[in-house]
């Protein structure tokens, strides 16, 4: 086990960094169900964490605890080696992290380049009467933030879509707006639900390589939730095994693969 | 083949972002612009300023406010005439109180009083969402009306229970009171209502009015993102309160000149404007100015046709327009959910392909 | 027993009357919001085209008469006839289902699936058409409303004097309670536990909660949504046309009938949109608490006139601290 504060060099040569966020016994009750049981996980810097198990494992509910949208009942985040105090989802996005939605939480009404433009929403300080004047400041700010937007309309290879209201795109396009739009917000940590829900091979495999693309070339950690086993394995230099809010299982793919809890959950326990 | 966007290139991220990209828009604006300020003013007579003139850019500007609330930012309002009401007294108070005052300053200040009690309605809406909220702010309609009427010292104890504008002016040109010229009153007004289009039209593109759609259109993915709920759903509440407020303002101190409270800004008013937004097109700034000049005309068009050509009983023609209203809002709803904007829009695509469709 | 006491009781009786016909009207829009997601704003101005319409029949007015008069020129005003009032009550049931099937053949059918924020806006422009036709048809100036079983034997009006005097005997203080209002509430009562058996004990009944619980899953098993829909208008339009009974004899049927539907909308947020128990008891509570609240504070302190915006506020403050209303679920927000 590497120490907390270490670096150290992946077998492809990509530096991790020491832990940026870490979970401490998280524990999270709806009513009488415990939908996270005293789960505890880090996340380092640079790398690509994931967190899987099957339906129901309570995976979500982890990423919504980490983004501030479930106030856990017991437990601590710790979050660039401070204890986090409870938080509103938007504070805590203005800390740096976004995410993606499982269910395309997209703004329908909204052109996709507004949309990606709602991303760099924790960046824009203006205040409200220097845009009701717009000259100056407030355009000043506008151009300058999509400047950004646009390098991430470009590197997600959407340009061609930037003034088509969202609601008129297909299911995987709407998939690559919504990670422009996390994107856009350069976060330092990034969190992915399901990216690969619902699509094909082929946009899977796209997919992939925009997520290994954004880790390699933003340095960006990313945290995701994903189902198919293959694709977390290939992607992800560590992986957590949850199986009915409990943790089962956590270490590299490789490590995980060989658990006998692991596979006892994905494939059945044969009962003697 | 009149209408084209060939050859007409934008080159930087300031020219694509501009009001109207398109360089015909451009110009026909300017020539709306040029017409409005330069050749109506000195063409007009009383009956039109009266009638049409001064009612449509009043109800345009609350219109807007309105529009930024429901079309904008998705918080559906019906406590419009409450408000209006709040801008007309605060107008009032100022314009007795301090009379050597210019009527800009009061009206404006008007608009700053009533954004403050909008932002008191409106913080209910980070609990009350939808249509809770919406029968919610009936509370402000009914309470306000209630208020301004109840307690004297609103209508400065006046008999009637009335409030009535004194005579006042603005750099020495009267624009209250029965002296009034018909070009001053209508200049007066269309330098808010430009004002208000300008101011709006800024806010609805920059981030703050994203933050609004966001929360307009998925108010949790919103916060997740980073969007403070309660501050985004306050700016609506206290900019559209801004715009309603001046245009109660404008519509007590110089379109009526007496208003007596639950006649002029009762939930009829409310009504009025929301079906403006709706016809018009909500969420935008050209629907909101087109579903106010629709139902500013609405009724004198089916005047004159009921009243002076058929020759039918008033109430018979009031009635029947409660019909026609109440037809199209469904219409609209049903055919077309973004109004007129959305007509003309539709219409605009069609014509830059004609006549080569292909 | 303390004279200010025995008013306050007075008032609260009174209130409770008050309250069983916003109760009532309630019942209207929960029923419609249960089965199909509109809240139908329209509710008040249905019981308004009701009792028009009822008014119109037993006393044998030719519809749209004025109308007709301006077009042609002509002087036609009365059949000349008066109806019974139960055949008059008969017609009216029915020009409420046909109002019913039309309701949800030109506007809702093509409606299905809008956000309910739309699907609200309509019925306010249905409200507005109705109203329109309502004074187009049957001619907007006040109306008496007597609803007669028999020669001589009518709804009741003004004070109960058994009421009052035995409780002046009892308490030395008569109580004044109005004759009417005891009748709407049993009426009220007889309705509520009707529509409350019609649901749970009837096919339809059953079909319509089905609904109302998932509409894709009721369709799977073979209920026709169409058929639902039409029935709950008819029955929120019967709804609507007792309460317009009810109040058109209290104060005449004129447009103010109308905003008895303002005075639901309070109600609503209170009980929740979706409870039948809540839209009674919010009823009773917001119908007590405006008039206790007129009597002992807003006429002695405020000046009066309370009623017009005590209930939202009551309803506003109550929604700020428990938004889903009296007995509505807590919900939990997923994403």
């Amino acid at each position: 086990m590497k120490d907390q504060a270490d670096s150290y060099v992946t077998e492809d040569g990509r530096t991790i960094g020491p832990v940026v966020m870490e979970m401490k016994n998280i524990t999270l009750r709806f009513g009488g169900v415990e939908a996270i049981k005293d789960i505890s996980f880090d996340i380092r810097e640079g790398e690509i964490r994931a967190i899987i198990g099957p339906n129901g494992a309570g995976k979500s509910s982890m990423l919504n605890v980490i983004s501030g949208f479930y106030v856990p009942q017991e437990g601590e985040v710790w979050y660039k080696g401070a204890r986090r105090p409870s938080m509103k989802p938007f504070e805590v996005a203005q800390q740096g992290i976004a995410r993606t939605f499982q269910n395309i939480a997209l703004f329908e009404g909204m052109s996709v380049l507004d949309n990606v433009m709602t991303g760099r929403l924790t960046h824009m300080k203006t205040g409200i009467f220097s845009q009701a004047l717009w000259k100056g400041a407030a355009e000043r700010e506008e151009i300058a933030n999509r400047e950004v937007a646009e390098r991430i309309i470009d590197f997600l290879e959407i340009q061609a879509i930037r003034k088509t209201p969202v609601s008129r795109l297909p299911y995987g396009l709407k998939k690559r707006v919504e990670l422009a739009r996390a994107l856009a917000a350069e976060p330092s940590l990034l969190l992915l639900d399901e990216p690969m829900a619902g699509m094909n091979v082929e946009e899977k495999e796209d997919m992939s390589r925009f997520i290994l693309d954004v880790n390699d070339e933003f340095g960006t950690t990313i945290a995701l939730i994903e189902h198919d086993m293959g694709v977390v394995m290939d992607l992800s230099d560590r992986v957590v095994v949850m199986d009915y809010g409990k943790k089962i299982g956590d270490g590299t793919p490789q490590e995980v693969r060989n658990n006998k809890e692991v596979i006892d959950a994905y494939l059945g326990v044969a009962h003697e | 083949m009149f209408y084209r966007e060939a050859g007409d290139f934008n080159t930087t991220y300031a020219e694509d972002q501009q009001t109207f990209p398109i360089k015909f828009d451009r110009y026909r604006y300017y020539l709306v612009l040029f017409i409005a300020i330069v050749v109506v003013p000195f063409t007009v007579n009383d009956y039109w300023v009266n009638s049409i003139f001064m009612p449509f850019l009043i109800y345009a500007i609350a219109a807007i406010g309105l529009n930024i609330l429901v079309g904008y930012c998705g918080q559906v309002s019906l406590g419009t005439g409450g408000f209006m009401a709040v801008g007309a007294y605060a107008c009032y108070k100022l314009m007795t109180a301090f009379p050597e005052v210019s009527m800009f300053i009061h009206v404006l200040l008007a608009g700053g009083i009533t954004a403050m009690v909008g932002v008191l309605f409106g913080l209910p809406s980070l609990r009350i969402k939808g249509f809770y909220l919406a029968v919610a702010t009936l509370a402000a309609q009914f309470f306000l009306v209630w208020l301004f009427n109840r307690f004297p010292w609103f209508y400065n104890y006046s008999a009637s229970g009335q409030i009535s504008a004194p005579e006042r002016d603005t750099f020495g040109i009267t624009i209250t009171g029965p002296n009034t010229e018909a070009w001053a009153a209508y200049a007066f007004c269309l330098v808010f209502t430009i004002f208000s289009a300008y101011v709006a039209r800024n806010l609805t593109r920059g981030s703050v009015g994203r933050k609004w759609m966001a929360i307009r259109d998925m108010d949790i993915a919103a916060e997740i993102i980073g969007v403070n709920p309660l501050r985004a759903k306050l700016t609506a509440f206290a900019v559209s309160s801004f715009f309603i407020g001046i245009s109660g303002a404008l519509f007590f101190s110089i379109y009526l000149g007496a208003v007596e409270v639950g006649e002029a800004f009762g939930i009829q008013k409310s009504f009025l404007v929301l079906f403006m937004i709706i016809i018009g097109g909500l969420g935008s700034i050209f629907g909101s100015f087109a579903g106010a000049a629709f139902l500013v005309l609405l009724p004198v068009a089916l005047k004159v046709v009921g009243v002076d050509i058929l020759g039918w009983p008033t109430d018979i023609v009031a009635h029947l327009q409660l019909v026609i209203v109440g037809l199209l809002i469904i219409v609209f709803l049903i055919a077309e959910p973004h109004g007129i904007a959305q007509l003309w829009r539709v219409a605009k695509e069609r014509l830059r392909l004609w006549p080569f469709p292909h | 027993m303390p004279e200010q006491l025995a008013y306050t009781i007075e008032v609260f009786l009174n209130g409770l009357m008050a309250g069983v016909l916003y109760a009532l009207v309630a019942l209207g829009f929960v029923l419609i919001y249960k089965a199909s997601g509109i809240f139908n704003y329209a509710q008040g101005v249905m019981a308004l085209f009701a009792a028009m319409t009822l008014v119109g029949i037993q006393n044998g007015q030719v519809p749209f008469a004025h109308l007709i008069n301006a077009i042609f020129g002509t002087d036609v005003h009365g059949f000349g006839w008066s109806v019974h009032s139960f055949v008059a009550i008969l017609l009216t049931v029915v020009v409420m289902i046909g109002l019913a099937w039309a309701v949800q053949r030109f506007v809702f059918r093509h409606l299905v699936g809008q956000e309910p924020i739309i699907l609200f806006m309509a019925t306010i422009g249905l409200a507005y058409f109705l109203e329109g036709v309502a004074d187009l048809m049957w001619g907007s100036e006040l109306k008496s409303l007597d609803v007669c079983a028999a020669q001589g034997v009518c709804l009741p009006q003004g004070m109960n004097s058994w009421i009052d005097e035995t409780t002046f005997n009892l308490f030395g203080y008569g109580f004044f309670i109005d004759n009417l209002d005891i009748v709407a509430s049993i009426v009220a009562a007889i309705l509520v536990i009707g529509l409350v058996m019609f649901a749970q004990y009837t096919k339809q009944g059953r079909a319509m909660r089905a609904v109302a619980d998932d509409h894709q899953a009721a369709l799977s098993v073979g209920v026709s949504l169409n058929f639902i829909w039409i029935l709950v208008w008819s029955l929120a339009g019967f709804v609507a046309l007792v309460a317009g009974i009810m109040w058109g004899a209290k104060s005449g049927v004129q447009f103010s009938l109308s905003l008895i539907a303002l005075k639901a909308l309070p109600v609503l947020m209170l009980g929740g949109f979706t409870s039948i128990p809540g839209a009674i008891v919010g009823g009773l509570i917001i119908g007590v608490g405006e008039k206790l609240f007129e009597f002992l504070i807003g006429a002695p302190f405020l000046g009066g006139a309370t009623e017009n915006w005590f209930a939202y506020m009551l309803a506003l403050l109550f929604l700020v601290f428990r938004p889903q209303g009296l007995f509505g679920e807590r919900i939990i927000e997923r994403v």
